[in-house]
């Protein structure tokens, strides 16, 4: 078991270096069949640059955790720090970007108009705002589709366009909910590459939520296992492949290595029981 | 084109579904008629001819309205008093200008109740128990209420008329307004978007389908308070006058063509809320 964990205060550097720091964050739901325990006593700390990955069985909370960095939800107990600043500073800050499961793109604005929404909030003057929407559809290879409207693209090219415009004001964190998880197989480890391409060219800290262990194991630099019942972190793997990889990757021992540990940090978290 | 056939079938059972009842409902009045003229020995081809071309029937057949119909609109100035045109045009009036401020309010509405959610909770049982009130016997009241102020003539049917349109348009409205689904909402939340940022951005476009739909609704029910209005005072013209008219003198087929031309009024102007609607969705994408 490989923790990033420093034993008490961190000095300037060591703080600058931690984008994330959660420590004995816990999270109750209160729903009408009782209290449940979304999340219990997670300490995780992120460095910059990193892509760590989140994987486990539904309802682990590992959505809940990465809503909880996103100041989607609040813990019940526990400190969570983003960028030094606490989760609703950052969200104020716009310290991040937040891809969903689905591509929630308006219907009624164009794919660029779509990926310059967060910049018209912002209050980005308008050349600027162009430049930043051609050079978003540049990074997720979508140049020239900017006049076209959502319903005219496919499912893995409307996500690249919600990456793109999770990307546009260039917010260090970027924070993913099983963004590829609606795709097929083929599309997922085209996108998946893409996005490993992006990351290194971009240099972000990526927190990725799967349920896919090749996924988890191919994108990260850090595997974070967790485990259901309640939400808790059951295992951190560090992957150590290189940060541009090809494919082939998968079929590496190495890789088969993570992939069993993981699976094992499943089984012991009971993921696999009913 | 191919469903022109069901339908054609479907109209043509109507007329003669029609026509079957009107020849029964008018069969007796004819039978008294003859009888007072003495005509004694018809067939019963005779009667149902004769039913079918009364001048004052129970039921007047299609042909007879839509010869009416032909009277009043094309034979007749659409300046005279006694076509219809002129009196279509008064209710449209009415209706338009009804419509107009009730679906202003509507939406106002609907916006105040989007931004004070407190607002809901405390006026709309208000709203919806004043809706409940039977028109016919409001329309009065408050045409009496407003000459009072020295507001006459169309101002009153036109209130009526926006009494009757705002609702369906607030609740409408209210209902397209809420309608992003929550991801959305939580996606706006990540941008720390203004409440008003998020209303202008993503909830008023998100409501363009329930509006066109309420805006049906709405000059639907324009159109009928602009009738009852004129129904209960008369004097100032327009359909529903004429409509009153047909009855105080037993005028049966001018009462259906008045009520034709209601329809007609009304068909038009949801028809041509609908298109409207079918074009701007086709080009906000929420249709192909």
């Amino acid at each position: 078991m490989t923790l990033t964990q420093t034993p008490h205060a961190e000095t300037t550097i060591e703080a600058l270096h931690h984008v994330i720091e959660i420590s004995d964050l816990s999270l109750r739901f209160e729903t009408r069949d009782g209290p449940v325990q979304a999340l219990s006593n997670i300490d995780l700390k992120v460095e910059r640059g990193e892509f760590l990955s989140f994987i486990g069985p539904s309802g682990c909370g590992k959505t809940t955790l990465l809503r909880a960095i996103a100041d989607l939800e609040t813990p019940t107990s526990g400190a969570l720090k983003v960028n030094g600043m606490s989760a609703h500073e950052a969200r104020a800050n716009r310290a991040y970007g937040y891809v969903f499961q689905a591509p929630a793109l308006y219907p009624w604005r164009t794919v660029a108009d779509n990926i310059a929404l967060p910049l018209e909030i912002m209050g980005y003057p308008k050349f600027e705002r162009d430049q930043r929407v051609a050079e978003g559809l540049e990074l997720v290879n979508l140049a020239g589709f900017g006049k076209k409207y959502p319903w005219q693209l496919s499912g893995g090219m409307q996500q690249r366009a919600s990456i793109a415009r999770a990307l546009s004001f260039d917010p260090e964190l970027l924070l993913m909910d099983e963004p590829f998880g609606a795709l097929d197989e083929i599309v997922r480890d085209m996108l998946n590459q893409q996005l490993l391409r992006l990351w290194d060219k971009t240099r972000k800290t990526v927190l990725f939520v799967t349920h896919s262990i090749p996924e988890a194991v191919f994108l990260s630099t850090r595997i974070v296992v967790m485990s259901p019942r309640p939400g808790r972190i059951q295992d951190i793997i560090e992957t150590g492949f290189p940060r541009q990889r090809p494919l082939d990757i998968r079929e590496t021992p190495e890789f088969l290595e993570v992939a069993n540990r993981v699976r094992h940090g499943l089984r012991a978290g009971h993921s696999y029981d009913d | 084109m191919k469903n022109v056939l069901p339908v054609t079938i479907v109209l043509v059972a109507l007329f003669a579904l029609w026509y079957a009842a009107a020849a029964l409902m008018n069969a007796s009045l004819q039978e008294d008629m003859f009888a007072n003229a003495g005509h004694t020995d018809y067939t019963t081809a005779e009667l149902v001819a004769a039913s079918l071309e009364m001048e004052r029937p129970k039921l007047p057949a299609p042909h007879q309205i839509a010869a009416e119909l032909y009277k009043l609109t094309i034979e007749t100035a659409p300046t005279s008093k006694r076509g219809l045109v002129y009196h279509a045009a008064i209710t449209l009036e009415e209706t338009l200008i009804g419509f107009l401020f009730g679906a202003a309010f509507g939406i106002g509405l609907a916006v105040a109740i989007q931004s004070a959610p407190v607002l809901n909770r405390s006026m709309m049982p208000w709203i919806v128990a004043s809706q409940t009130v039977p028109i016919i016997a409001l329309a009065p009241m408050i045409v009496v209420i407003l000459n009072q102020f020295d507001i006459t003539g169309l101002a009153p049917k036109a209130v009526i008329a926006a009494y009757l349109s705002f609702f369906p348009i607030t609740v409408g409205m209210v209902k397209g307004f809420r309608s992003p689904d929550p991801l959305q909402l939580d996606l706006m939340r990540t941008y720390s978007a203004t409440r008003r940022q998020t209303f202008a951005k993503l909830r008023a476009p998100a409501s363009a389908p329930y509006f066109f739909a309420s805006m049906q609704i709405g000059a639907a029910a324009a159109l009928v308070g602009a009738v009852v209005a004129e129904v209960t005072k008369s004097e100032d013209g327009g359909l529903g006058a004429r409509l009153l008219a047909g009855s105080y003198y037993g005028q049966t087929v001018q009462i259906w063509a008045a009520l034709f031309a209601a329809t007609a009024l009304s068909a038009a102007l949801v028809g041509l809320i609908a298109l409207a609607g079918r074009i701007v969705l086709h080009r906000m994408a929420f249709t192909r």
